[in-house]
C-alpha cells in the first residue's frame, strides 16, 4: 500500500492544495509544515503554469504570482521538506511542464526527492500515463465522465481517485453538486481505491458533507493566497468538520 | 499519404491528440462522433454547400495579379480572394460548417474565441444566420486593437466578453472559452476558429477550410508551382495546402509572423489540448507573443502544420512587422486590394520568392482576409 492510500486508513483524508512559490518558496515551505500541524493528511503542491486551463481566478492568479518557480525549484523544495516531514506530497501540474522537463526524468526525479503522487489534469489516461513506477498517478473523474471511462480510470488510477465535484473550473461554489453520492456509487462498482472529492469545496460545512460521501476531501482555492495564521486556523476547522 | 491523416486518435504523426481535463473528454468524443456522422451524410454536405454558394459567395475568385507579377518580373502571381467571402475573410467557411453541426447536435448556445475579431465576427454571423445564441471571448487588449469588430459582433446579437487573464490576447481568450465549455458542454457548442485545439478540431476546421484549395485546383489550368499562405494557428494555409499535399510537384510555403513564429522558433509541447510546436520558456511556460497582426498573435500552431514541418512537406518562413506593413501598402497601391495584415505576411514573402522564378511558373497566395479592420491601426504608423 502506498503512502498515499495509507493516508485514507481509518479516517477521512484532508487534502490541501497550495501553489508552490506563491509568493515565494520560503512561504511555501512554512505553509507545508503549518498544513500538517493543522491536520492535513496530504499536501498537493501546484506547479505554476502560465495557462492553467482547469483553474478559476484564485488559483490562476496564484500561478501568475509564482510563475518564476520552476519544476527544478519545487524538486529542491520537496527534498528540503523531506528532512523534516513525512506528510505525503502530491504534485499537480500541466502536462506541458512534464513534457518540457522530460517525462521519464520527471518521474525519476520526483521519486528521488520524495514525491508520493502526481496529478496531471490535462493528461487523461487515454493519452498515455507516465512511465514512473515509484510515484502514484492520480487520475480524475468528472461528472461528465461516461461509465466506460469511469471503469478505465478507476482501474488505472493509483494512490486515490480524484473526483471532480462539478463540471467546470476550480473555485468557490455556493453548494456542493447534488449528484455526488450517485457518482461515488458508480465508481465504487469498479474499485475500492480511495475516492477524494475536489473542486468547489471552500468551507467546513461543504467539507463535512463531501467527507460523508467519499474517503477524502480536497480544498484549494479557499486556502491559496491566504496568510499563514489564517490558513492554519481554517485547516483546523476543516479537520474538525470532517472528523465529526 | 498526408491526406490520410490524422489517425483515429487524432494524431498527425506524433502531433495532435486530446490533452484536456477529463471534464471535456466526453464532450470531445460526442463532437467527434457527431462530426463523423455529419461528414458522411449527403444532406449535411448539401447544407454546407448551399450556404457556401448562396450566403458566403463561393467560389471566391482566383485573381491574376498582373501588376504585382510585372513588378517582381518572375513567376505569375495569383491571389485566392478569400477577402471577398462574406464578412471579409476565410473564417466564415469554418463557422458555417461548425454552426450547422451545432444545430444538428441540438446545441443552441455557441461560444468562440477570437484574436483579430475575424473569427468572432464570422461566428456571430453564422449564429445570426441560424438563430443561435453567441458568446465570443476576446482578449481585452484585442478588443481595443479591433474595436470595430467588437461592434460588428454586437450588432449581430453576439455577446462579447473581454478577457483579462494572462496576456489578454488570443491564447487567453482560448483558455476562457475552454473554461466556459468545461461547465457548459451539455448545451453549448464550442466553435473553435483555427486548426488548433484537441481532436477533432484540427481535422474539422481543416476539412471546412479545404474548400479553398479544392476551388484553386479547379481554377488553375495546371498545377501551381507554389502555394503561399500566412500561418498563425494555420487555418487558411491548411485550407489552401490540404488539397495539394499529395501532389509532390506543388511546393508550399507557410509564412509566420516575426514575433509569433512557433514553428520556426518554438519547440513541441502541449497547449490548448494538442501536442504541437509552441513558443515556450526553457521551463515550459508559454511565452507572450508580439505581432502587429492580432490574428497571428498566438504562441501555438495547428498540429498538422507541425507534422508537415517535421516531414519537410511545407517550408515555413518568417516575415517581420515591417515587411508585412510594406506588403500591405504595396498590394493596395499596385492592385487596389487592401489586404488584412495577416494576409500581408503571405504577400511579403513574394519579394523573396517571385523574382527567383520565371514567367512559366505560378504562385498562388491565399489572400485570407480584407484589410479594412487594419486601416485605422496602420494609419498612425
Amino acid at each position: 500500500m502506498s503512502k498515499l492510500s495509507e493516508a485514507f486508513k481509518n479516517k477521512k483524508a484532508l487534502i490541501t492544495y497550495i501553489t508552490a512559490g506563491d509568493p515565494n518558496l520560503g512561504t511555501t515551505e512554512k505553509l507545508v509544515y503549518a498544513l500538517e500541524k493543522a491536520g492535513a493528511d496530504i499536501v498537493e503542491l501546484g506547479i505554476p503554469f502560465s495557462d492553467s486551463l482547469a483553474d478559476g481566478p484564485v488559483i490562476q492568479a496564484s500561478h501568475l504570482r509564482a510563475l518564476k518557480t520552476s519544476l527544478n525549484d519545487v524538486f529542491k523544495l520537496v527534498k528540503k521538506l523531506r528532512k523534516r516531514t513525512r506528510i505525503p506530497i502530491v504534485l499537480m501540474l500541466a502536462d506541458n511542464l512534464v513534457v518540457k522537463y522530460g517525462s521519464e526524468k520527471f518521474y525519476l526525479d520526483a521519486e528521488k526527492v520524495g514525491v508520493d503522487g502526481v496529478i496531471i489534469p490535462d493528461l487523461p489516461p487515454d493519452q498515455g500515463v507516465g512511465a514512473g513506477i515509484g510515484v502514484d498517478k492520480i487520475l480524475l473523474i468528472a461528472p461528465t465522465t461516461t461509465e466506460e471511462r469511469i471503469k478505465m480510470i478507476a482501474e488505472q488510477s493509483s494512490g486515490f481517485i480524484y473526483l471532480v465535484s462539478l463540471a467546470g473550473i476550480t473555485g468557490k461554489r455556493k453548494n456542493l453538486s447534488a449528484g455526488l453520492p450517485e457518482l461515488v456509487q458508480k465508481i465504487r462498482k469498479y474499485t475500492d481505491k480511495p475516492i477524494a472529492i475536489g473542486f468547489g469545496i471552500s468551507n467546513p460545512k461543504q467539507a463535512a458533507a463531501a467527507a460523508k460521501i467519499a474517503d477524502g476531501v480536497i480544498v484549494g482555492s479557499a486556502i491559496v493566497g491566504q496568510p499563514l495564521p489564517k490558513v492554519e486556523k481554517f485547516v483546523k476547522s476543516l479537520r474538525h468538520a470532517i472528523d465529526r | 499519404m498526408y491526406k490520410d491523416l490524422p489517425d483515429s486518435s487524432g494524431h498527425f504523426g506524433k502531433f495532435g491528440g486530446r490533452f484536456v481535463p477529463e471534464t471535456l473528454v466526453p464532450a470531445l468524443e460526442e463532437l467527434a462522433s457527431a462530426y463523423e456522422k455529419a461528414k458522411n451524410d449527403p444532406e449535411f454536405k448539401r447544407q454546407v454547400e448551399y450556404y457556401f454558394d448562396t450566403y458566403v459567395g463561393r467560389p471566391t475568385p482566383l485573381y491574376f495579379a498582373e501588376r504585382l507579377t510585372e513588378h517582381y518580373k518572375g513567376a505569375k502571381i495569383y491571389l485566392k480572394r478569400e477577402d471577398l467571402a462574406h464578412t471579409g475573410a476565410h473564417k466564415i467557411n469554418n463557422t458555417i460548417g461548425q454552426c450547422l453541426l451545432a444545430q444538428r447536435m441540438g446545441k443552441k448556445r455557441i461560444i468562440a474565441e477570437t484574436g483579430a475579431g475575424q473569427h468572432g465576427v464570422a461566428t456571430a454571423t453564422a449564429c445570426a444566420l441560424l438563430g443561435l445564441d453567441c458568446v465570443v471571448y476576446m482578449g481585452e487588449e484585442d478588443t481595443h486593437r479591433q474595436a470595430l469588430n467588437v461592434y460588428r459582433m454586437k450588432l449581430m446579437g453576439a455577446k462579447v466578453v473581454p478577457v483579462n487573464s494572462g496576456t489578454k490576447t488570443l491564447k487567453d481568450a482560448t483558455n476562457e472559452a475552454l473554461r466556459d465549455w468545461m461547465a457548459s458542454s451539455q448545451h453549448t457548442f464550442y466553435c473553435l476558429g483555427s486548426c488548433v485545439g484537441p481532436h477533432p478540431y484540427p481535422t474539422m476546421v481543416r476539412d471546412f477550410q479545404s474548400v479553398i484549395g479544392r476551388e484553386v485546383r479547379g481554377q488553375m489550368e495546371k498545377l501551381p508551382d507554389y502555394l503561399v499562405a500566412c500561418v498563425g494557428g494555420g487555418s487558411n494555409s491548411i485550407g489552401l495546402f490540404f488539397e495539394f499535399l499529395d501532389d509532390p510537384e506543388v511546393k508550399m510555403v507557410g509564412v509566420e509572423a516575426g514575433g509569433a513564429a512557433s514553428l520556426l522558433k518554438g519547440d513541441p509541447g502541449v497547449l490548448h489540448g494538442a501536442f504541437s510546436y509552441l513558443l515556450q520558456s526553457k521551463f515550459g511556460q508559454i511565452l507572450p507573443t508580439h505581432s502587429i497582426s492580432a490574428g497571428l498573435d498566438y504562441p501555438g500552431v495547428g498540429p498538422e502544420h507541425s507534422n508537415l514541418k517535421e516531414a519537410g512537406r511545407v517550408e515555413y518562413v518568417n516575415v517581420s512587422d515591417k515587411e508585412a506593413i510594406a506588403a500591405f501598402k504595396q498590394l493596395s497601391e499596385l492592385e487596389g486590394i487592401i489586404p488584412a495584415l495577416e494576409s500581408a505576411h503571405a504577400m511579403a514573402h513574394l519579394k523573396k520568392l517571385a523574382p527567383k522564378l520565371d514567367s512559366s511558373q505560378t504562385i498562388v497566395v491565399c489572400l485570407s482576409g480584407r484589410g479594412d479592420k487594419d486601416v485605422e491601426g496602420i494609419k498612425g504608423l
